[in-house]
């Protein structure tokens, strides 16, 4: 008796991780497969290719878009963690005029969804020839409210006389920043750092919408086009693509599970 | 005691004096040059956030309100009238807008209370167990971090008519189901989804919520004959509450972006189908200022939006905080 209630939570979670984990697999088993034996049930592929993969590379941009969703998200990610840390501790840190009104106007842009401001934008890249550029896909991400509360509630923590010592010590406001500052709240960056990432790799609404050269698509929005249009049925190739850009995040998370978990908790008990 | 005054008195002349002065002139100037330090800093720091807030956030938004009430089309070159609340009236007798305001409070309701009753539940078993901890958390988690699109991709291809879930249900004695291509649950299908990607995001969270409960209470409930149900309802969801209410916010927030990403790639037409019976407001929004140009009306649909999801947020936090307030 004792035992099955032992069991009971193993057998639960198990299935449950089932479902979790079948669609990977079932990706990852398709994107093996000759187009012949797409539809068989088999796990295993029964002649194991790698031609879907050389296809993809060769009969679409797929290696183009992969990069420019790393350039994009490298780059919106270096810039949140830059702005969002410093603004969050000048708020948190220092006295001068227009601090409350500041944080209050940053606070607010929290409330706004992404969904309302992409008209505006769309007419702002039209207006200043931003559509069809990097820098108008990133621009809209360069900095975000939320990373300015989370980085302030941090920053708060740190004690005053830590920085006034520094000051004493002569040490200008920018170094105290950089090396005192900032390696004091480092497990909140490192966590905005990845959620900031990870949300710039799988952004879609914007993208779609802001880019139109078909070489200039981020990894999601080519793929969104790639399944629905230019390769209509082509299952073997779609879930080839699907497993192209979901097993590099998968693999981050697995390096980077425990900072991540950290961040989630960390951010969500702020 | 003339003299002795007299030293007193020199004593205060001098000895304070030949101290102080420098002293105090030393601090003047390192006070002054640090208070200017400090200003510079936060003044240059602040030039491009400031302008980037307002220039991508604030404006815009202020932006967004003005176009709503103007006839604003891509496609009719000339002036941008006013019209007041046309674009609302119209709206609001447009029946596509309103089944997809409907259809996304049904996302939000059931997506969101869904990703939170399986996100405690997954929660509740790894507290349970002492064993592959880690490994379990790994896997809940993974979907989290896919890419929406994807995994939007790879569900239509498992719950295609022929595809490997009804050949399952098949062999079980079921017969197949039409999924995605059916008004009547291709809706569910894309909440199914959006909840199954969320499941890990809840667990983490509830995880640390519950390692947060002294055992203390469970110990002294287990004294007084408490069930196990008691012990939930009267423990676990009260002291996990403030959990609870930012996932609920959180999740509201997020399940509107996401039920444009998965709509669009879930649904059959690639756009809200069938019949309209899975489109978000989102979807609605975008083909009315990117496929009918129709920026007025959009604008207007945003701003419908807007006060819809601060109307869902704040009603949330009342209902929420209240329940378990002892």
């Amino acid at each position: 008796m004792e035992k099955i209630a032992k069991i009971w939570p193993y057998l639960l979670l198990i299935i449950g991780a089932f479902v979790m984990v079948f669609p990977f697999i079932w990706m990852l088993s398709t994107s093996f497969k000759a187009p012949i034996d797409i539809f068989s049930l088999n796990i295993i592929p029964e002649t194991p290719t790698l031609a879907n993969y050389t296809q993809i590379f060769e009969e679409s941009l797929f290696l183009r878009w992969f990069i420019n969703s790393i350039i994009i998200a490298l780059i919106t990610t270096i810039s949140v963690l830059f702005f969002d840390t410093l603004v969050g501790y000048i708020i948190a840190k220092f006295k001068f005029v227009g601090r409350t009104i500041l944080f209050i106007l940053i606070l607010s842009t929290l409330m706004i969804p992404t969904e309302m401001l992409i008209i505006p934008w769309y007419m702002m890249s039209s207006e200043f020839g931003w559509t069809d550029t990097y820098f108008g896909v990133l621009f809209p991400g360069l900095m975000t409210g939320f990373g300015v509360f989370l980085m302030r509630q941090f920053m708060e923590q740190i004690p005053e006389d830590l920085l006034n010592a520094a000051r004493i010590d002569g040490m200008n406001e920018y170094s105290i920043f950089f090396k005192i500052a900032v390696p004091q709240v480092w497990p909140a960056i490192s966590a905005l750092g990845i959620f900031t990432f990870l949300s710039n790799w799988n952004a879609f609404l914007w993208p779609l919408i802001v880019i139109e050269s078909s070489s200039l698509r981020t990894l999601p929005v080519g793929l969104s086009y790639f399944s629905s249009g230019e390769a209509e049925s082509k299952w073997h190739l779609i879930m080839t693509g699907a497993t192209i850009s979901v097993i590099p995040m998968i693999l981050v998370f697995i390096l980077l599970q425990r900072h991540i978990i950290k961040g989630i908790t960390l951010t969500g008990m702020k | 005691m003339g003299k002795s005054n007299l030293i007193v008195e020199e004593e205060h002349k001098y000895t304070p004096n030949p101290n102080k002065k420098p002293k105090k002139s030393l601090i003047r100037k390192f006070k002054g040059s640090q208070k200017f330090q400090k200003y510079l800093f936060v003044y240059t720091c602040l030039l491009f956030p400031i302008l980037f807030y307002f220039g991508f956030r604030i404006i815009p938004t202020l932006f967004t309100f003005n176009v709503g009430f103007r006839d604003w089309n891509l496609l009719s070159s000339g002036p941008q009238p006013f019209v007041g609340l046309e674009n609302f009236v119209t709206l609001l007798k447009d029946e596509v807008f309103l089944k997809s305001l409907f259809n996304t409070l049904i996302y939000i309701v059931l997506g969101v209370s869904g990703q939170l009753l399986f996100g405690i539940i997954v929660a509740l078993l790894l507290h349970k167990i002492n064993r592959f901890v880690g490994l379990f958390r790994v896997i809940y988690f993974i979907p989290y971090v896919t890419s929406i699109v994807a995994i939007s991709w790879v569900f239509r291809w498992i719950l295609m008519g022929n595809g490997v879930v009804n050949d399952v249900l098949i062999n079980l004695g079921f017969s197949a189901q039409p999924f995605l291509n059916s008004p009547n649950q291709g809706i569910y299908v894309i909440i199914a989804a959006m909840i199954w990607q969320a499941i890990g995001f809840q667990m983490v969270l509830f995880l640390a919520g519950l390692e947060n409960i002294p055992t203390m209470l469970y110990e002294a409930a287990d004294i007084d004959g408490a069930t196990p149900w008691q012990k939930f309802w009267r423990i676990t969801v009260p002291l996990l509450n403030p959990t609870i209410v930012f996932s609920a916010v959180i999740g509201t927030i997020t399940f509107i972006q996401v039920s444009f990403t998965q709509v669009i790639n879930m649904s059959v037409d690639g756009s809200g189908g069938p019949l309209n019976s899975t489109i978000s407001v989102v979807v609605y929004i975008y083909q009315l200022a990117f496929r009918q140009f129709d920026l007025g009306l959009a604008s207007a649909a945003t701003v419908i939006l807007f006060l819809f999801i601060l109307a869902l947020t704040l009603f949330q936090i009342k209902v929420l905080t209240k329940k378990f307030d002892y």
